[in-house]
């Protein structure tokens, strides 16, 4: 897909991030609004998915012959629920249920609801570039070639498991695994720097073994180029581990440059006045 | 009289490396990982016929439960493995999240529960690990009471579609339950006929009930014992049955009372037929170093314990 179809794309799973989060008034709209660019481009271009002969998605818990995305920030949910159903898994009627009782979209992302596109449950911090790197590992065995991608929060390289899924990943050469860390500088109770100072994730991960990469994460273009950058990387018999720089709240104006909007629901006007900034590209569900 | 009878003594561990050993030739799906205790887990076999499926993740049990997650999700049956303490209590989280909720096909399997790890004391003692895991939905908890039983239980429960969490230990024990034995997830077993007093039983503390329900029968008193080696699936129909024709229980385990196999029988039994129960178990206490047997005593969780919760059982169903 090109950049440009991407940004559209973008921009209607922003107006769906919103919403969602504004229906049932909690949920996590800046760190969501930040990463979209990404799972756009993952979900929409860079990753191999298994699709039927209509080319619409099919959902295999195994995974096997297809890229799989995992996602270790499950509070971005919103984000994760709204690229699924525009790319397919179910239908995009039913975000309209998020956070709400009964519904297969629950706060944080989890298989337990048999949801199409959720292999694990996230939420509890740094327990997914485990998962992840397993699923690479199950790869390899069975001699299948694609690739796993995870996506971490900054803040959630506090997690001191993270830190032991770093160790093990380069020791066991796992060469089938793009990570990316979104680096918003923020977390719940402020700047990363003064909550608790990540320093230089870049030396840290390079320290550990892995191949690093920076990019822009919300240049769509910059995005597309950094992924086939890493794809190629994987020769070298290493993971690689994308530092992703985003702006909490990308795409609406008085959503970014702040922590504030990490946790709460915009009512109705600030609703009304983020949609104006977003392009309804799809239709909104 | 001897109502059971043994030749050797081996470690309920051996029986999980024997168990694994068959896996590694027998089940290509089967794989295991380990953070740094690949000789005490007895998985020197395992990882000589089939090197490409064992992953040794180091000191970081976390990480591997994780790890063993995602390989379930590929299609595999991970074993993860290390202490009791160090595969339970320590990455209870990770359990919870990313194998109980995310219900993945992950066996959780642990050496070294329990007093009976012996000179390393409470840090490594873990009494706890039963009601921890019992507590998580969907998560089935198997504490097997010698080493032919461990090995059939590690074939049985990667056959299991679904968590598991087995329990084994250090000590080497009487080995009295049949070689090759079928291993039947939740199935209580009968091991002795009585009237008099039900003595529910699991792990190292079946062969004591056996040794408790010859003293007892020496004094006139026929108790049954039942080897629960399944405490959750529990078999309440067989804990029913015998109950109804004994009028009382004792229960015994390596572990905590609070959250023990004694907790789930008196839940049962609350509800479906109020019965006397005493409770053969470690009060509310952490263990310390020490010799296996030792500790076994001073913390009674042996077949003298046994004789008097039994004689004391008895005296509240007359009263």
């Amino acid at each position: 897909m090109q950049t440009i179809e991407l940004q559209k794309v973008a921009s209607q799973v922003r107006r769906d991030i919103l919403r969602q989060v504004h229906g049932c008034q909690s949920g996590h709209p800046g760190g969501s609004l930040g990463c979209t660019d990404l799972l756009v481009e993952l979900y929409f271009n860079s990753m191999n998915l298994k699709t039927d002969a209509s080319g619409k998605v099919e959902f295999h818990m195994d995974g096997l012959h297809e890229d799989v995305f995992f996602l270790s920030n499950g509070h971005i949910s919103p984000l994760l629920y709204s690229v699924l159903a525009r790319r397919g898994y179910f239908s995009v009627a039913e975000l309209a249920s998020f956070r709400k009782l009964n519904t297969r979209l629950q706060g944080h992302p989890t298989p337990h609801e048999h949801l199409e596109g959720i292999r694990i449950a996230s939420g509890s911090l740094g327990q997914g570039l485990s998962v992840a790197i397993g699923v690479a590992q199950a790869k390899k065995l069975n001699g299948d070639a694609s690739i796993v991608y995870c996506l971490m929060g900054d803040g959630e390289q506090n997690e001191g498991q993270v830190w032991e899924a770093a160790m093990y990943a380069p020791h066991h050469n796992v060469n089938n695994l793009i990570a990316f860390i979104d680096e918003n500088g923020q977390q719940i109770d402020g700047p990363t720097e003064k909550v608790m100072n990540n320093l230089d994730l870049e030396a840290k991960y390079k320290v550990f073994g892995w191949q690093v990469l920076r990019v822009d994460g919300n240049d769509m273009a910059a995005l597309t180029a950094i992924i086939q950058k890493a794809k190629g990387l994987l020769v070298n018999n290493k993971p690689v581990m994308v530092i992703m720089k985003t702006e909490m709240g990308a795409g609406v104006d008085f959503m970014m440059h702040s922590h504030k909007w990490h946790g709460v629901a915009p009512n109705d006007d600030q609703l009304a006045t983020a949609l104006g900034q977003l392009e309804e590209t799809l239709g909104d569900y | 009289m001897a109502l059971f009878t043994y030749e050797t003594k081996k470690d309920t561990r051996s029986g999980f490396g024997a168990g694994m050993e068959y896996l590694s030739l027998n089940n290509p799906k089967v794989v295991a990982l380990c953070a740094d205790l690949i000789g005490s887990l007895k998985l020197e076999a395992f990882i000589k016929n089939a090197p490409e499926r064992f992953f040794q993740t180091g000191i970081a049990e976390a990480n591997m439960i994780g790890l063993a997650a995602g390989l379930s999700i590929g299609g595999y049956v991970p074993f993860a493995t290390t202490f009791a303490n160090f595969g339970t209590g320590r990455v209870y989280d990770q359990i919870r999240q990313s194998v109980a909720y995310s219900g993945k096909n992950v066996k959780i399997a642990c050496s070294h529960a329990g007093l009976t790890l012996g000179e390393d004391g409470a840090t490594h003692q873990i009494l706890e690990d039963i009601g921890l895991m019992k507590m998580l939905p969907g998560m089935v908890v198997i504490n097997p009471c010698d080493y032919n039983q461990t090995k059939a239980a590690t074939i049985a429960v990667a056959a299991y579609e679904g968590p598991v969490y087995l329990r084994f230990g250090r000590p080497v024990v009487p080995v009295f339950t049949p070689d090759n034995q079928i291993f039947e997830i939740g199935k209580a077993l009968h091991l002795i006929d009585g009237s008099d007093v039900s003595i529910f039983a699991t792990g190292h503390l079946v062969w004591e009930a056996i040794i408790a329900a010859e003293i007892l029968l020496e004094k006139g008193i026929h108790a049954e014992v039942i080897n629960i080696h399944t405490i959750k699936p529990l078999d309440t129909a067989a804990i029913h049955a015998s109950v109804a024709k004994t009028g009382c229980v004792v229960s015994a385990e390596e572990h905590q009372i609070n959250g023990g196999l004694g907790d789930s029988i008196a839940q049962y039994l609350a509800l479906n037929l109020p019965t006397p129960q005493e409770f053969v178990g470690v009060n509310d206490s952490f263990g310390e170093s020490g010799k296996p047997a030792d500790l076994m005593e001073k913390y009674g969780l042996n077949a003298q314990s046994i004789v008097d919760k039994a004689i004391k059982a008895i005296a509240r169903k007359k009263a």
